[in-house]
Parts: structure tokens; C-alpha cells; sequence
């Protein structure tokens, strides 16, 4: 135990720099999949049959291929296409458009929970489509949706580990290049562990308290 | 102001609307009644463009509905709508609910559509609830706060659609208060509903609607008191005396 401590004190700031890298990634990505997965959504409940089919066939496109391999195409394959991403930069995107179809999914679900009714008397006062969004459905559609989207956050923040496979050093590939040049895998791992759950726990919190709200009413 | 010439709507192969022609004069209050299913709301739905239809034609002043032209929100905000689950906006106050219409499709000045709404809160007797929520008010508040909302858009003509069917019987009469009101006020009125009292004090006409066609239509008081064609007599009678 003595032991450990020891370890810790000496491989924090390295893990920290991870740590500043984790949070880039997550919050970069997790805003990108919001973008994409409202605009993804909005085309899923737009009534024009076109932008709903594909809509449809992207989401199930991206859903159907692994983050990881996602990662490896925009880091390896995009240069062979004339277009350079930094590892961090395609870290975001990859992450960013791989959970954009989840992202969707929890959206259309919140839009379609709301009562028609909501909907019927927004354009009884005249009001178009763009303005019924603006107005009644996304405000309450919220409600419903943040707390599944309280966990894609969380697991957002573990999966921004999966950038260390294209060499971005976050978290993750701190510990393991710490680990492996140290040989001490116990400390080193049950550190990285607790710095994630470290993380996790607010927004956990974050989440019940989503709960909470939306239970209310 | 309001036209209908022979408007036929079909939900799949159900035929709801059957050829239903009429006409609504400037501030007339016009009663619709008839047994569930025979198409009465619709009719309703079809007059402001919720619902679209099949054949024939709708007017309003003059200008032909269709749901899918840009000219439908000129008809909306000129025909307002009650409906029987009031529909009020629950993220919004009683205000912001009121001038939701008159702020941001009509984009009028703040300040005065803020008066408005207050007064018109005062005209259904709510004046104390501005700042409450819908979900606190019982449905008949709820009620007279979405009729507010509906004169709030300075209609030419307001659509109800059984708006005291989802109400405790003990808070009927606060509605139909504002209702008989509004109608003394002389604002032109289509009301779907099932209660004769207030189609027989207050209407000018009732159309008895039964299987998509009118069947039968002419003067309020003879027409619920003496109604000519069996089926109306027969409507009547379960709905007077059920027992």
C-alpha cells in the first residue's frame, strides 16, 4: 500500500496530462455527436421522405461499423485520400460521429414522446414547422432526453480511451506507456481506474438528478 | 366567412366526410352536433388545415384552405382553434402561453401584446394565474386559458372543438360562461358539442351531422326542440333522456 502511494505521487502529473487529453476528446466529441445526432433527428422527423430514408441508412451505416474501426479509417485510411487529420482531430470526429446515431436515436424518441396535441395546437396558431420545433416540441422534448443523454455521457468519457488506439495520449495510453516502462501494471492501472471513476462520479450524479427533474412532472 | 362546398375527406377506406356543404356567416354561432364518429371534428380539422381534404373546397374570407400552401397560416391566424384537451403549452405560463401566437408568428410589439394577454386573462377570469403553469390549473381554467390563447390571435372566428367533453360536470358551466360570452360579444363561432343547453340558449344554427352527411340543420331553438328527421329525433333522445 505504502508502495502505491509512492507510485502515485510520482506518476500523477503524467496521468494528468491524460486526463487534459480525456476531457478534450470527450467534450469535443460529445458536442460533435449532439450536432450531428439534432441534425440526424430533425431529418428523421421531417416528413420529407428522402431526408428521413437517409437519415435512416446513415445512422444504421454508422451504427453498424466498430469505434474502433471507424478510428483507424479516418487516422489511416484519409491520408491515402489526400485528407490529413491530427490523431486528436480524428479522435473527435471518429468518437463524434460514432455515437451521432445513438445521440439521434435518444432525439427522435424525445420529439415523438411529445402529445400530437402539442403539435396541433402550435400550427393552430399559425405557427410553421421550424417554429413548432423551436417553440413546443424541443423544449419539452428535453426533458426527456436528458437523462439517456446523461449517459452517453458517461460513456462517452470511458470510450474517448479507444483514441489511444490511433496514438492520442490520453488517459489510457498514459498509463499503459507508464506501465510499461515501469513494469508497475497494479499501481499504474488501479490509478488510471480510479481517475476515470474519478470522472464518472459527477457526472453520475449529474444524471440522477435528470432523473429527478423529469420524474417530477 | 367560412365556406364549405361539398368536402369529402377519407381516412383509408373509412369515408368520414360524405359531400358536407355549409356556410357560416360573420358573427354567427353555429352548433354541430351528432353522435361520435359521424365526422364532426373533422369538419373542424379540415376548416383550419389540420386535417387535409379529398374533394370539394373550403373558404375562409375568401381564401381557399390548403394545408399544404404557404396561405394556411394566413387562415390559421385568422381561425383559431379550442380543443377538448386544451392542448396549452406545459413548458410555458399561462401568459407566455397567450401570446405564444401574437409574439412569434404575428411578431406584434411586446408591450402591447403583454397588456392583451393580461386583459384577455382578466376577460376569462384568470387574471391571478398569469405566472402559474398549465399543469396547475384545473381543466376548466385550463380551458378558458386556451381560449384566451385563441382571442389572443384577434381571429375573425374561433373553432371549438368539444371543448367542455374532457371537464368534471362541476366546471362545465365556467366555460360555457365565457363561450355564451363571447358570442353576445358577437364572435363568429363553430362549436362541436354535446351540450344542447348551451347549442339551444346560445346558437344561432344547428347542423345535426350523422354518418359524414348533414342530415339535418335550420334554427337552434326548432331545431333541438322539434326535430323533423327521425335520425335527430332519435340522436335527441338518447342524448336528453339516456335513462
Amino acid at each position: 500500500m505504502k508502495g502505491f502511494w509512492h507510485d502515485a505521487a510520482e506518476f500523477f502529473p503524467i496521468l494528468m496530462s491524460g486526463v487534459a487529453l480525456t476531457i478534450v476528446v470527450t467534450i469535443g466529441s460529445l458536442l460533435l455527436s449532439t450536432v450531428l445526432g439534432l441534425i440526424w433527428a430533425m431529418m428523421r422527423v421531417s416528413g420529407i421522405k428522402a431526408l428521413s430514408m437517409l437519415s435512416a441508412s446513415l445512422i444504421n451505416v454508422i451504427r453498424g461499423i466498430p469505434i474502433i474501426v471507424l478510428l483507424f479509417y479516418l487516422y489511416f485510411v484519409m491520408p491515402d485520400l489526400g485528407v490529413t487529420l491530427s490523431a486528436l482531430q480524428a479522435a473527435i470526429l471518429g468518437l463524434g460521429i460514432a455515437y451521432s446515431a445513438y445521440q439521434a436515436e435518444n432525439f427522435r424518441a424525445g420529439i415523438e414522446a411529445i402529445d400530437k396535441g402539442q403539435i396541433e395546437a402550435a400550427q393552430s396558431i399559425g405557427m410553421g414547422w421550424w417554429l413548432t420545433m423551436r417553440r413546443v416540441v424541443l423544449p419539452q422534448a428535453v426533458r426527456i432526453v436528458l437523462p439517456p443523454y446523461g449517459n452517453v455521457m458517461i460513456m462517452m468519457l470511458k470510450d474517448s480511451s479507444q483514441a489511444s488506439t490511433i496514438t492520442v495520449a490520453e488517459l489510457a495510453l498514459q498509463g499503459k506507456l507508464i506501465a510499461s516502462s515501469t513494469f508497475k501494471n497494479t499501481s499504474v492501472f488501479t490509478l488510471v481506474a480510479l481517475m476515470y471513476l474519478t470522472m464518472s462520479i459527477p457526472l453520475i450524479l449529474l444524471v440522477r438528478h435528470f432523473e429527478k427533474r423529469a420524474g417530477k412532472k | 366567412m367560412i365556406d364549405l362546398n361539398d368536402v369529402h375527406k377519407s381516412f383509408g377506406e373509412n369515408e368520414v366526410l360524405k359531400g358536407i356543404t355549409a356556410r357560416v356567416e360573420k358573427g354567427e354561432v353555429v352548433c354541430i352536433v351528432g353522435p361520435s364518429g359521424s365526422g364532426k371534428s373533422t369538419i373542424l380539422r379540415c376548416i383550419n388545415g389540420l386535417e387535409s381534404y379529398d374533394r370539394g373546397e373550403i373558404n375562409v374570407e375568401g381564401l381557399k384552405v390548403d394545408r399544404d400552401a404557404a396561405s394556411i397560416v394566413k387562415v390559421r391566424t385568422q381561425v383559431s382553434m379550442v380543443f377538448q384537451r386544451f392542448n396549452l403549452f406545459p413548458h410555458r405560463t399561462v401568459l407566455e402561453n397567450v401570446v405564444e401566437g401574437p409574439l412569434y408568428v404575428k411578431k406584434e410589439a411586446r408591450a402591447q401584446v403583454l397588456e392583451r394577454g393580461r386583459a384577455l386573462l382578466a376577460q376569462v377570469g384568470l387574471a391571478e394565474k398569469a405566472e402559474a403553469h398549465p399543469p396547475e390549473l384545473s381543466g376548466g381554467q385550463q380551458q378558458r386559458v386556451a381560449i384566451a390563447r385563441a382571442l389572443a390571435m384577434q381571429p375573425k372566428a374561433i373553432l371549438f372543438d368539444e371543448p367542455t367533453s374532457a371537464l368534471d360536470p362541476e366546471l362545465v358551466g365556467d366555460v360555457l360562461g365565457v363561450m355564451r360570452k363571447l358570442a353576445d360579444d358577437g364572435m363568429t363561432m363553430v362549436v362541436v358539442t354535446h351540450e344542447m343547453g348551451f347549442a339551444r340558449d346560445v346558437a344561432d344554427r344547428v347542423l345535426f351531422i350523422d354518418g359524414g352527411v348533414i342530415v339535418e340543420q335550420g334554427p337552434a331553438r326548432a331545431l333541438l326542440n322539434q326535430p323533423q328527421h327521425p335520425r335527430t329525433q332519435d340522436f335527441l333522445r338518447r342524448v336528453l333522456h339516456p335513462l
